[in-house]
């Protein structure tokens, strides 16, 4: 196998020029980095007083960046090469400050300049030129739309009209069919540990084995896909050479791995421009690098943390060209460089390392940042020291997220990361067709007015008898929704279909699928939206007095509640069932439809930062909420109804099983540091606590934001003094300063937790 | 949803008690009979159960961190309070009558519920109120219950009602959070309505039991403020070898907005939280005699 032997060559070369060799074994034979992560790999079980602060070189890089932050939030873009298509190869070299950086590599020739990459839809490019004040070359104009065939125009050449029907009524929303799929994650890891000849060595093997297949439409796709990959992993050898490395080989320091993983993911994100573009799993990896240098004198801790933090400064200036519109589904311009941090290793060695300390060290040294998305796979067998780390950066900064490492493992091993925000994936072995989500409270309305808008008046779902009660009956009302959810179910499996059909056809992902295997899992991740109101406006319906208010034409726009009833949020089984009942139908709904390409089918609760946008459309509900008001953020209890504490609003939202979502389900919860306790010591000591409650109580996700009030209200009036105030708010983290008004409002109106 | 959601049906009526311990003045809570028009034999049954601890008048209950004890605990807020506290941030907690009749067994059930959450952080159940020991038996029940299962109790009184809790009851009591209002008798008084010297027969008793203590005092500028009456507050503290930390609150307006609700005229409307200098003032007059101060 040419893989073998370039891999062998290469130790044989190591042995000689002094570095220790890695512990062999089978990551030798063939492409396996957790093979070789468990070998080499040392846990690290202490605290965190190891750890190194910024160097000077350090402070200045970000120091000329921070420069120029100010001008990008005010102009929403700090510049635009509005003329070059990205890909891998297309721009120069950039850089920040070239003779002090030591980490290299920009998506175009100089930082925070944004590409184009007009392959996802041109609109989407002209609008955002135009949006910002820049030229559209009606050359590229002329060749996007006449000459070459984009994702969006393809996908809107084969939607059905139910499909556009749901979509224009924002029934579902926010299918990426005029934008990059995203939350697929390369292997990154795989270009340092085998260097570009070996994979483009494997990626041949794979060809060889297709060539001997019948030439099906699946095998000549496969084939057709195998090219665009070796294309694209020579590009990124050019790309790597055009900064004065050759990245053919194996690395062999630390300073090599990292800048090779880099390099990679660099790759990545010049060629797509896709919602989230996560970064996998890389710390353990790293750590083997590192570790070696450490112990043959070649690297100080010092150096060490400069390689994290000059990494972790390059992927918190990746950046993406997008609308205002997309702006307001994914508000912060986040790009979820998800790194994923920890957990238990299958054997039961915990996977903390030393440079999962450094990944999240960098929140001090350059500052709290959204990204990367520094996510923390939680279990309470954690070594304390770690687990404290956690905590006090939760506490101190707001910047980090936590998921069930248990969950996770017991599904998909120990070498899975997150995609986005809580989607898990087993890294190089399977990615995701991404499907946003569908509005779930806008559904139960439809099933209560026979399938018309309650906004609009127009017939979007099949037309059914409307609900003509005086007082509605929770016998009624419920089969109706769950007909009206069947529908939707295969409206929204028809889009995903098309949608990823096309996107496969048109904006493959050459770089990203080139670092995975040849046989790879394939999900379909659908979600929900509103879920929490739902289970409230079920909760009124059935335990209190719901009477209809009706329009002169029979549409019913408004509900009157009487009487009390229980609200999700307070582990309150009565309406919790109903939440856990309405996501499991949901889910089976979903299963009945055929996928493409086989695609297992998937659910999330989450919702990014659409919950504004979906609740800006949808009508008044029964649980009480108005027209307009914003929905709770992925699987959250509504704001100010979850009044049992923090822990009793987790525990409603733990009950929702993860085996009916399992592509996550997203919790965001605000507490003021004194509801944690009266020092530092003490809060810490109840964070980890928390954390270690919740997921044993087998919560999914949490977002720990540790805030006062106040201070959020201070950076609305004064964004100048919060360059930097970073907040969590659905499966990631975003610049509290770059959000809209309105979602800052939204983002304050949530239930701070006191005690 | 204002009420209580316990998550099992429960009786949802109103309930009034005509005395709860012999010892202590419940005029408040009889004048209340003679406004209410009930159906008496239902009455009869719930203020038996209530006597016997049985069932409790419940406010509400909430998961909470680190205040109510240590750890994350089950508080468990009862209803009724014969304290008038000028800064009370539960109002509606005074009246017995106000609370949720829930069978003992809902709120097992629910603290059961929370073992592995109570074993993750150490914490446990905390009985607050209101003054939980206006319903002494349901609390000597409730925490003998605990212990049977392993969780650790913290009870959370003024100390009032101190006689009202048997040796029995203590035996189950892991902590104690004693508010001590005021040093100085005539400023309790003005505080609370009420007399001091129980709050302080109620410390010296827990201190010959030994049972762990931690001490609040609720600092209110122009209230309980007062150089001397702080001083009071610290000579009698430091007499109680089983207190192992002091919390200095400072007052916080957060609670007016349920004072108008209840259209109770709230004595404190525009009164400021304490300044930082008097807030580490009075720290400091505690810590001067060796105590831990939060």
């Amino acid at each position: 196998m040419t893989v073998t032997d370039g891999i062998r060559s290469d130790q044989q070369g190591l042995a000689e020029t002094g570095p220790a060799e890695f512990v062999s074994g089978p990551w030798q034979d063939s492409i396996n980095l957790r093979d070789f992560i468990q070998r080499n790999y040392t846990p690290y079980l202490g605290d965190a007083s190891f750890l190194a602060g910024a160097t000077e070189r350090t402070t200045g890089i970000w120091a000329k960046l921070s420069a120029m932050f100010p001008v990008e939030r005010e102009k929403g873009v700090y510049d635009i090469d509005a003329t070059t298509p990205s890909s891998i190869t297309a721009h120069k070299p950039g850089y920040i400050d070239k003779d002090n950086e030591v980490i290299v590599g920009l998506q175009t020739d100089a930082p925070l300049k944004r590409a184009i990459m007009p392959f996802g839809g041109w609109r989407m490019v002209a609008t955002s030129l135009e949006t910002y004040g820049y030229p559209v070359s009606p050359e590229l104009e002329t060749i996007f739309t006449d000459y070459r065939k984009t994702h969006n125009t393809a996908v809107f050449d084969v939607y059905p009209p139910g499909v556009r029907r749901a979509r224009s009524s924002h029934l579902i929303t926010g299918l990426p069919d005029a934008y990059g799929r995203g939350r697929i994650i390369g292997d990154y890891r795989r270009v340092a540990l085998y260097g570009i000849d070996a994979l483009i060595a494997g990626k041949k093997n794979d060809r060889a084995e297709l060539d001997m297949e019948p030439s099906t439409e699946d095998i000549i796709r496969a084939r057709e896909e195998n090219s665009e990959q070796i294309r694209a992993l020579k590009e990124l050898a050019q790309m790597a050479a055009s900064y004065g490395s050759d990245i053919s080989k194996p690395a062999t320091t630390a300073k090599e791995a990292v800048q090779w993983l880099y390099f990679a993911y660099l790759g990545a994100v010049k060629e797509q421009n896709g919602a989230a573009m996560s970064f996998g799993r890389n710390a353990a990896f790293l750590d083997a690098y590192i570790e070696r240098d450490l112990a043959a004198g070649t690297l100080t801790e010092e150096g060490a943390q400069e390689l994290i933090d000059d990494l972790v400064i390059k992927l918190r200036i990746v950046r993406f060209l997008r609308t205002p519109e997309y702006d307001e589904i994914f508000a912060g311009d986040p790009t979820w460089v998800t790194e994923s941090l920890a957990g238990i290793g299958e054997d039961g060695r915990p996977l903390v390392t030393k440079t999962a300390f450094r990944f999240l060290q960098t929140l001090y040294n350059v500052g709290p940042a959204p990204e990367p998305n520094l996510t923390v796979l939680w279990s309470d067998k954690l070594p304390e020291g770690f687990k404290r780390f956690c905590a006090q950066v939760s506490i101190d900064t707001s910047a980090i997220q936590y998921e069930s490492d248990e969950l996770i493992r017991n599904e998909m091993g120990d070498d899975a990361a997150i995609a986005c925000c809580v989607s898990p994936m087993r890294v190089g072995k399977q990615m995701q067709f991404f499907g946003a989500r569908v509005n779930a409270v806008k559904a139960l309305l439809y099933s209560i007015n026979g399938g018309k808008d309650e906004v609009s008046g127009k017939q979007i779902a099949p037309a059914t008898a409307p609900n003509t009660d005086e007082v509605l009956d929770y016998d009624t009302v419920f089969p109706a929704y769950l007909e009206t959810l069947e529908w939707l179910a295969e409206t929204y499996v028809t889009a995903l279909n098309c949608i990823h059909y096309m996107h496969d056809k048109y904006a493959y992902e050459r770089l990203e699928m080139a670092l995975h295997d040849k046989e790879i899992i394939r999900t379909l991740a659908c979600g929900i939206a509103g879920l929490s109101v739902v289970a409230d406006s079920l909760s009124a319906i059935k335990y209190a007095t719901v009477r209809p208010v009706r329009d002169e034409t029979g549409l019913v726009v408004d509900y009157t509640v009487e009487g009390e009833f229980p609200t999700f949020g307070n582990d309150d089984d009565r309406v919790d069932v109903i939440a856990v009942d309405v996501m499991e139908r949901f889910m089976t709904m979903i299963r009945k439809h055929p996928t493409y390409r086989d695609a297992i089918h998937t659910q999330s609760i989450l919702t990014i930062t659409s919950n504004v946008v979906y609740g800006k459309a949808t009508g008044n509900t029964p649980d009480g909420r108005r027209k307009g008001e914003p929905f709770a953020p992925g699987a959250n209890p509504m704001n100010g109804r979850d009044t049992h504490g923090m822990l009793a609003s987790a525990l409603s939202v733990a009950k929702l099983p993860y085996s009916e979502a399992q592509d996550g389900i997203s919790l965001t919860n605000t507490v003021v540091p004194s509801g944690l306790g009266h020092t530092k010591d003490e809060q810490i000591t109840s964070l980890v606590g928390l954390l270690d409650a919740f997921t044993s109580a087998t919560g999914y996700h949490l977002n720990v934001n540790v805030l006062n009030k106040e201070t959020l209200e201070d950076a609305m009036l004064h964004p100048e003094n919060y360059p930097q105030l970073t907040i969590r708010v659905s499966g990631y983290a975003v610049n509290f300063v770059r959000l809209t008004r309105e979602q800052q409002m939204d983002v304050i109106s949530r239930t701070f937790h006191s005690h | 949803m204002t009420a209580i959601n316990l998550g099992f049906p429960s009786v949802a009526c109103p309930v009034v008690v005509e005395h709860v311990d012999l010892s202590v003045d419940v005029a408040d809570e009889i004048s209340a009979l003679n406004d209410v028009d009930r159906k008496a034999e239902l009455h009869t049954l719930e203020m038996k159960a209530i006597r016997d601890g049985t069932v409790a008048s419940v406010h509400s209950w909430e998961l909470v961190t680190a205040v109510d004890g240590p750890g994350t605990r089950m508080t468990l807020f009862l209803s009724g309070c014969l304290l008038r506290c000028q800064y009370c941030h539960n109002p509606d907690t005074w009246k017995m009558r106000d609370g949720l009749v829930t069978p003992i067994d809902d709120l097992v059930a629910r603290m059961t519920r929370y073992l592995g959450v109570f074993k993750a952080t150490n914490g446990g159940l905390t009985i607050s109120g209101g003054e939980p020991l206006m319903q002494p038996a349901f609390v000597k029940r409730m925490f003998k219950e605990a212990h049977a299962l392993g969780v650790h109790t913290t009870l959370d009184t003024s100390g009032y009602l101190g006689k009202s809790a048997s040796d029995e009851l203590l035996d189950n009591v892991d902590l104690v959070l004693l508010d001590v209002k005021s040093g100085l008798p005539e400023t309790y008084k003005k505080v609370t309505g009420r007399e001091l010297a129980p709050t302080i027969a109620f410390g010296d008793r827990l201190a010959e039991r030994n049972i762990p203590v931690w001490v609040r005092f609720v600092l209110v500028p122009g209230l309980t403020d007062a150089v001397d009456n702080v001083e009071a507050v610290v000579d009698i503290v430091a007499g109680w070898p089983n207190v192992q930390r002091v919390e200095v609150l400072p007052f916080h307006q957060m609670g007016e907005d349920k004072w108008d609700r209840l259209s109770i005229p709230y004595p404190l409307h525009g009164v400021h939280p304490p300044e930082n200098d008097v807030l580490n003032r009075v720290r400091g007059q505690f810590e001067a005699r060796g105590l831990t101060v939060f």
